[in-house]
């Protein structure tokens, strides 16, 4: 296997590890409004992800600057063709991170309580929203093909991107992110909020069910391999399972089940790609793939061997914090009369 | 609205020639400057505080005096409170390159994406990991695995620093590559070159100096806050003396690295020590201006205090070593690389490097008095001492963001030192519209970001050890928010 192969598929990860991490953030995130029915609640259910959701988010952060390293021209492309969306993703996971520190203190300035967390608890929803949408449509677009010249630059606009595929792809990530976020909710929490999770995430479940058949057919039909077949079929599988473990109270199977939902469909995409990494809609001669976008040689060897040595010890740690972690939280759990 | 269609078309004429006017690239340098800078004055906190609430913890994991455990709740929270917007701004940062500066990632990104990534692997995780593992900790772990947790994550505070400043480095003095005139790239040909470049060596312990300075110099302004009202004193005597310790002891260290770097500059970038010093033509000696009356250009210089031999000393180590003049070089430059403006903005050079300079050795200045007034435990000081220390507490970060501004500036008009215009960098299919969008977006939330930082922070540091009473029980576990 040539080392932009590997690369191919260490980006592929990463941001596969993104979705899968991050994803449940997001899915926590947008269901303030509908499972929070007060402070306590929404305080619940933010403690879930309290202590993971910032590494979960470095993911992307690693992931991007692995494009950066490895595939500089796609890196290059991606990100200033993609340049409002990405904008708009960047304010989204800004006022999200910042909501979720502050939205506790508003006692200590002296503000009024109530209107000080109201307006974090929707920095926090729209925060997670807006990338879960967006992170579909980008991805979807990726693997259709965006205009491209010949030195690779984006020459559409941003409504170049909101097609019929891009908008389909970007309802699947965020139904597909917002169910994977309520069974999250139903592993971890306890009593009656539990309950309304599980019963929200078959609703949203059978939305995505759908959305996600539609889009991943479209996406064979107009790709078709052999590997995008079994990949899709999987997750189409293990959606539809998840979705029944939830129904009959099995939260772990459940979640197991969507989180390879989510390897298999963004796999999938990837599997799409392959070897193209960015294909101009344009001429398919001005395409971006992983042989004219790569790193040299050199650089993807040192590359590879911080990833070797490294990845496993994250793995490891980070596996280690969701085991300290791993408890469930109740209202038991929010000591009343503090923040 | 319009009074005929006329009228109307001339507007449109007008609004899209102002359009068209805007440059990408003057936005995009606004956009990285504003950006960055705003990033910068978090993280040199962030880079001190870890460490001195880790020696906090520490001090109560030894002694298990109450004392130091509020102290670390206390600086831990101002930490925090700060750690998450140096966060969020960093995500900008990572992707401003592929956004703004796509030319630029294309050029250099063989060799400049690799610190980046290993800072990710190596350095983000690892720091984003054991950080929720501290906050969240508290209870779930034993006291000493919890105390290792904020040193793992200063660990990886200081990794992702060297790889960011190794990355930058690179940038100032291009080292370890190659170009590859087919691709039209340069390339990687020697990793340890890059990360050991005589640059880095010298960025980082100055950065990191400097940033303890200021999260000392905070560190004394909220216990002078405390103790101008006579209150929480035993405690805040302590926060005291370990902040204006840090302060000394961070000062002279970055006034001895600071030394390197002069020393490295004028190796790697002469053409930066000549704009530091406005000097127009080579002198042996060359002295140091203090003060310039009249214009800084140096053209028309009316009235300065100098101090004779110093410049050849920060450049040479020598009382009389030559210093090159900003003429000499320019010619050079233009021989080298063909004809254009080889010089920075001077003014902006001149006076950031003294106000850096000037700026720092005042906080330790005032840090050495407040030693001296406060030996034997003395807190009895009158009021407006108190005041100075509680309104120095900025002044570092103040010198830490004009440094960056010689540096930054004093690079112009390269990008990438002697290989890549700035001009050069700058994405080509983005338009000034969307810049100017994201430009507006970026600095009205950093603003209101801002606003309800200093809110926060002053809050925590006015409430001090008080915490308000919290009903601690079994049950209370992993819960932070
Ligand atoms: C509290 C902050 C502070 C203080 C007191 C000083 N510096 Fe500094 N300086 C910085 C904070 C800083 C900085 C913000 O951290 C910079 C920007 C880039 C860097 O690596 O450090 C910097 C850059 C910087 C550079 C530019 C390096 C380059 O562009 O390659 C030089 C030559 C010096 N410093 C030299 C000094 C000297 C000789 C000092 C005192 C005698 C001094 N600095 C005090
Ligand atoms: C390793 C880290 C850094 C890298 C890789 C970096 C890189 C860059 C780049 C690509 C630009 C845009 C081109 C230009 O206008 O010159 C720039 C400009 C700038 N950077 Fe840095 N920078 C780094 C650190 C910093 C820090 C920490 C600060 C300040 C706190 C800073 C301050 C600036 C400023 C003020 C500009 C604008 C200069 C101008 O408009 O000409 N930089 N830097
Ligand atoms: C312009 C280049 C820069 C980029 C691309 C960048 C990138 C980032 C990113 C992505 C984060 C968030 C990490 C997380 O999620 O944990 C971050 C935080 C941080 N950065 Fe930067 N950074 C830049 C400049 C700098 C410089 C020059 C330094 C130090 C010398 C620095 C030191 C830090 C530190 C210590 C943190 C962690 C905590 C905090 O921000 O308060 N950064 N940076």
């Amino acid at each position: 296997m040539q080392l932009n192969e590997i690369w191919f598929l260490i980006v592929g990860f990463l941001f596969i590890g993104y979705f899968v991490l991050d994803g449940f953030d997001f899915g926590v995130g947008m269901s303030l409004p509908f499972l929070g029915k007060d402070d306590t609640d929404r305080r619940v259910l933010i403690n879930t992800i309290g202590p993971v959701w910032d590494l979960n988010e470095t993911w992307v952060i690693v992931a991007g600057a692995s494009l950066f390293a490895a595939f500089p021209e796609w890196y290059a492309s991606l990100f200033s063709g993609f340049y409002l969306p990405l904008l708009l993703i960047l304010l989204a996971l800004i006022v999200r991170g910042v909501a979720f520190e502050y939205r506790g203190k508003g006692k200590t300035v002296g503000a009024n309580e109530v209107v000080w967390k109201r307006n974090f608890d929707w920095m926090i929803v729209i925060g997670s929203a807006v990338p879960s949408l967006l992170w579909g449509v980008a991805f979807a677009n990726i693997v259709q093909g965006v205009p491209l010249n010949e030195q690779h630059v984006y020459t559409g606009t941003i409504f170049t991107l909101l097609n019929p595929y891009g908008l389909l792809g970007g309802l699947v990530t965020l139904t597909l992110f917002w169910t994977h976020g309520l069974m999250f909710i139903a592993l971890k929490t306890d009593g009656d909020i539990k309950d309304r999770a599980s019963k929200l995430a078959t609703k949203v479940g059978i939305v995505c069910t759908g959305l996600a058949a539609a889009f991943l057919t479209w996406t064979l039909i107009s790709h078709w391999s052999v590997l995008g077949f079994i990949l899709s079929a999987v997750a189409a599988v293990t959606l539809i399972s998840g979705l029944i473990a939830n129904y009959f109270k099995r939260e772990g199977i459940a979640f197991s089940f969507i989180v390879v939902t989510i390897i298999t469909a963004v796999g999938s995409l990837f599997s799409a790609l392959f070897p193209n990494v960015f294909p101009s809609s344009t001429n398919p001669a001005f395409s971006l793939t992983i042989e004219n976008a790569s790193s040299s040689q050199y650089t993807l060897t040192v590359m590879t061997w911080v990833a070797i040595i490294m990845i496993p010890l994250v793995l490891l740690y980070q596996g280690w914090t969701y085991w300290v972690f791993r408890n469930r939280i109740s209202r038991k759990s929010i000591p009343a009369g503090s923040h | 609205m319009f009074a005929s269609p006329e009228s109307e078309k001339l507007m449109h004429a007008a609004i899209s020639a102002v359009l068209t006017e805007l440059s990408p690239l003057d936005l995009s340098r606004w956009q990285f400057g504003i950006t960055t800078v705003y990033h910068f004055l978090f993280v040199p906190l962030t880079i001190g505080m870890v460490f001195l609430v880790a020696i906090l913890q520490t001090a109560w994991y030894r002694t298990q005096n109450e004392k130091f455990l509020k102290l670390t709740k206390l600086f831990g929270k101002i930490f925090l409170i700060n750690f998450a917007i140096g966060v969020v701004t960093g995500i900008v940062q990572e992707f401003q390159f592929g956004m703004n500066w796509s030319d630029y990632s294309r050029f250099v990104g063989d060799i400049f994406g690799a610190p980046l990534a290993m800072e990710g692997l190596l350095a983000f995780f690892f720091e984003a990991t054991f950080i929720g593992l501290w906050i969240f900790g508290w209870d779930r772990l034993s006291k000493g695995l919890h105390l290792a947790t904020i040193w793992m994550t200063a660990l990886g505070v200081v990794l992702s620093a060297y790889f960011i400043l190794a990355a930058n480095s690179f940038m100032q003095n291009p080292v370890g590559f190659e170009i590859n005139e087919a691709k039209n790239r340069a390339e990687l040909v020697d990793i340890g070159a890059v990360l050991t470049n005589i640059v880095a060596l010298n960025q980082f312990p100055h950065t990191i100096t400097a940033s303890f300075m200021f999260a000392g110099a905070v560190m004394v302004g909220i216990s002078a806050y405390h103790l101008k009202r006579n209150q929480q004193v035993a405690a805040m005597g302590t926060s005291l003396k370990l902040g204006l310790w840090t302060v000394i002891v961070g000062g002279l260290g970055t006034v001895l690295s600071g030394d390197g770097l002069g020393l490295a500059m004028v190796q790697t970038q002469p053409m930066k020590m000549a704009a530091a010093e406005a000097l127009y033509n080579t002198a042996a000696p060359a002295s140091f201006s203090i003060f310039t009356w009249g214009t800084p250009d140096g053209k028309s210089e009316l009235f300065s205090v100098r101090i004779p031999n110093l410049l050849s000393f920060l450049s040479t180590h020598t009382l009389d070593g030559k210093v090159e003049g900003l003429n000499d070089l320019q010619a050079q430059y233009v021989a080298a690389y063909g004809p254009g403006d080889y010089m920075p903005v001077i003014w902006i050079t001149y006076w950031a490097f003294r106000w850096m300079i000037g700026l720092g050795m005042l906080s330790i200045l005032i840090a050495a008095v407040g030693l001296v007034l406060t030996r034997k435990n003395n807190f009895a000081l009158p009021k407006w001492a108190w005041n100075i220390a509680i309104w120095a507490s900025p002044i570092p970060v103040l010198a830490i963001s004009l440094g960056w501004l010689f540096t930054e500036m004093g690079r112009q008009p390269w990008l990438v030192f002697k290989l890549m215009k700035t001009s050069a960098g700058v994405s080509p299919g983005i338009n000034g519209v969307d810049v100017l969008i994201s430009l507006i977006a970026f600095t009205l939330v950093y603003a209101v970001l801002a606003v309800i930082e200093m809110r926060l922070l002053l809050a925590a540091a006015q409430a001090g050890i008080e915490e308000p009473k919290k009903t601690e029980s079994a049950d209370h576990l992993a819960v932070a928010y």
